[in-house]
């Protein structure tokens, strides 16, 4: 809490409690881990042995041959790529345009893309996918990208950031006679490398994990997502007899999440904590 | 007040073109679609036939006299005053004690944090296998310590409470992020004159730390209310709105009206009061938030 003031047997009985909280925290995903490497057979009697034997790869193997995690693994990937490099191209075009120019009605169009912040897609998923049957979008690539592509908090980010932007820089351009998507693309721009690493990560795991979405406009299983195709697989466990199979799938869903997160560890904790902390 | 001509400060017609893009897919994707939602919540709109007619607000008074309706808007009430709570205490508690340095710390946090960044999907998944009866990790705890097995997502009165607690379970990480850096902007002088003084601990906590923290406090549970406002996709997975409607959702409620009972200005209608409710909430939170920035 303080570094002032002396660590005592207070803040050691802390940490050991907290450290057994965060076992018991994690022991349901790490059964799950465990048990994946364990044949169905077993597990239609025995859960709970973690570590010892038998061990096997066949619920791995499963996934390579039967199942379509694959497919789906590869609709998400492009899908939430293409969602992070619209938002990126089109916040940081709009949050500069917002924040810097001098437009007739910018304040108002402003107003009205920040009242957007206030809208959740839960409001209006219903006549978007009416609209997307309308323009024969449903189970595409585009109908599932094209939504997260107008959310507004992207643009609400970049524009705070490039206000923060001292106005100097782009000036001294401006005297050399710089076009200004020019000093856009050349001076500003690689100034907000992180708020465009913030918004990267947010958006790829946002579209990577939206479920809502892709539930009502991929109806086809070949064009669903990761995090929809899962959903697929889910009924009742009680006498399920491929245990494995389906604790193998969780495994092999979480591990893009997973990698990601622990290679974005520092700047994800920092990106939440917003702008505020050195 | 003159407008300049020349610089940076000039307005020109032509910057408009940086915002286009983005206005246009937002125009065509959100603000349509919104205006089209009002509007067919005050229709009848039969889907086969494609059919569709006028009746005014009968839509929204048959809402308000659905028992249905009724029961998911009180199930969601009830789902965020069980977990708001939870998140806020369990959170600020987490982060009052992980707020050092160390490495055992920051194993700590990142482990606290980790599951935020899994699908709704896989942790249904797990927790669907972990809640299994007999062969569940749960179910198996309880009889190794040789307690009776609890129906944790088959009784009305329980079923709430598990979805709620995997819900935390889930995402404590944002709210814990959130409280610790506010930890982090307590300016450390206040501390070192406590430290002086010989303060207790227990009295910096109370006097110096949890008054500091007041406003991220009111900040984390406005959040986590709009959050948990809008539950759908876990119970969905868990329970499906059962045992006996205990668990249903307005967002559920809504999707199921849309995409199962095909009656599209009913759903419609009744999202339409999701959205006045979200509006308030938002509106109450840039509105602290903005507190916040003209005080510094």
């Amino acid at each position: 809490m303080n570094p002032l003031l002396r660590r005592g047997w207070f803040d050691r009985a802390v940490m050991a409690a907290l450290t057994l909280l965060a076992l018991v925290w994690m022991a349901p995903l790490l059964w799950v881990l465990a048990l994946s490497f364990k044949p169905n057979e077993f597990l239609l009697t025995r859960t709970d042995v973690f570590l010892a034997p038998p061990y096997t790869l066949a619920n791995y193997l499963d996934i390579l041959q039967t199942s379509q995690v694959f497919r789906w693994l590869g609709n998400s990937a492009l899908v939430a790529l293409l969602q992070t490099v619209g938002v990126l191209v089109l916040s940081s075009l709009a949050g500069y345009g917002f924040a810097r120019c001098e437009f007739p009605g910018r304040k108002w169009l402003f107003a009205l893309v920040m009242f957007g912040l206030a809208v959740p897609a839960q409001s209006v998923f219903i006549p978007l996918h009416r609209l997307f049957s309308e323009w024969n979008l449903q189970n595409t690539i585009a109908g599932l990208t094209l939504p997260g592509l107008a959310a507004p908090f992207g643009v609400y980010l970049m524009t705070q950031y490039f206000k923060a932007i001292p106005a100097e820089l782009e000036e001294a351009a401006m005297l050399d006679n710089a076009s200004r998507f020019k000093t856009f693309l050349t001076i500003i721009l690689p100034l907000t490398l992180p708020a465009q690493a913030t918004l990267g990560i947010f958006t790829f795991l946002g579209c990577w994990n939206d479920y809502l979405w892709p539930l009502v406009i991929a109806t086809q299983p070949d064009m669903y997502t990761l995090t929809r195709g899962l959903a697929s697989t889910q009924t009742n466990f009680a006498q399920s007899e491929g245990l494995g199979f389906l604790m193998a799938q969780a495994v092999f869903a979480g591990m893009p999440a997973l990698m990601l997160y622990l290679f974005f560890q520092r700047h994800l904790v920092t990106a939440v904590a917003g702008t505020g902390k050195s | 007040m003159s407008t300049p001509t020349v610089g940076l400060r000039a307005s020109r017609p032509a910057y408009a073109l940086f915002v286009l893009p983005f206005v246009t897919l937002y125009a065509l994707l959100l603000l349509w679609p919104l205006a089209k939602g009002i509007y067919t919540s005050f229709h009848d709109h039969d889907l086969l036939s494609n059919d569709s007619f006028w009746v005014g607000l009968g839509n929204y008074q048959e809402l308000w006299g659905d028992e249905v309706f009724h029961q998911v808007v009180w199930n969601t009430i009830r789902f965020v005053l069980v977990s708001t709570p939870i998140f806020v205490i369990l959170s600020l508690m987490l982060a009052l004690a992980l707020n050092r340095q160390g490495k055992l710390a920051t194993f700590l946090r990142a482990t606290f944090f980790c599951a935020s960044v899994f699908s709704v999907t896989l942790i249904t998944l797990v927790w669907k296998l972990a809640l299994m009866p007999e062969r569940g990790l749960i179910a198996q705890f309880f009889a190794a310590l040789g307690l009776p097995e609890l129906p944790l997502l088959t009784s009305d009165n329980l079923a709430l409470l598990t979805v709620a607690l995997v819900t935390v379970w889930w995402i404590i990480g944002l709210p814990m992020i959130m409280f610790l850096s506010a930890l982090q902007q307590i300016p450390s002088d206040i501390y070192e004159a406590a430290a002086l003084d010989n303060t207790p601990r227990w009295r910096v906590l109370t006097h110096i730390t949890l008054p500091s923290l007041k406003r991220a406090i009111v900040l984390v549970a406005l959040i986590e209310v709009i959050r948990q406002f809008q539950v759908f996709p876990q119970i969905m997975l868990m329970t499906n709105g059962g045992p006996n409607n205990t668990t249903r959702s307005v967002v559920q409620f809504i999707y199921e009206q849309a995409f199962m009972q095909l009656s599209l200005g009913y759903a419609t209608a009744a999202s339409q009061v999701l959205l006045a409710i979200m509006l308030i909430g938002v509106s109450t939170q840039l509105w602290l938030e903005r507190d916040r920035g003209d005080r510094k």
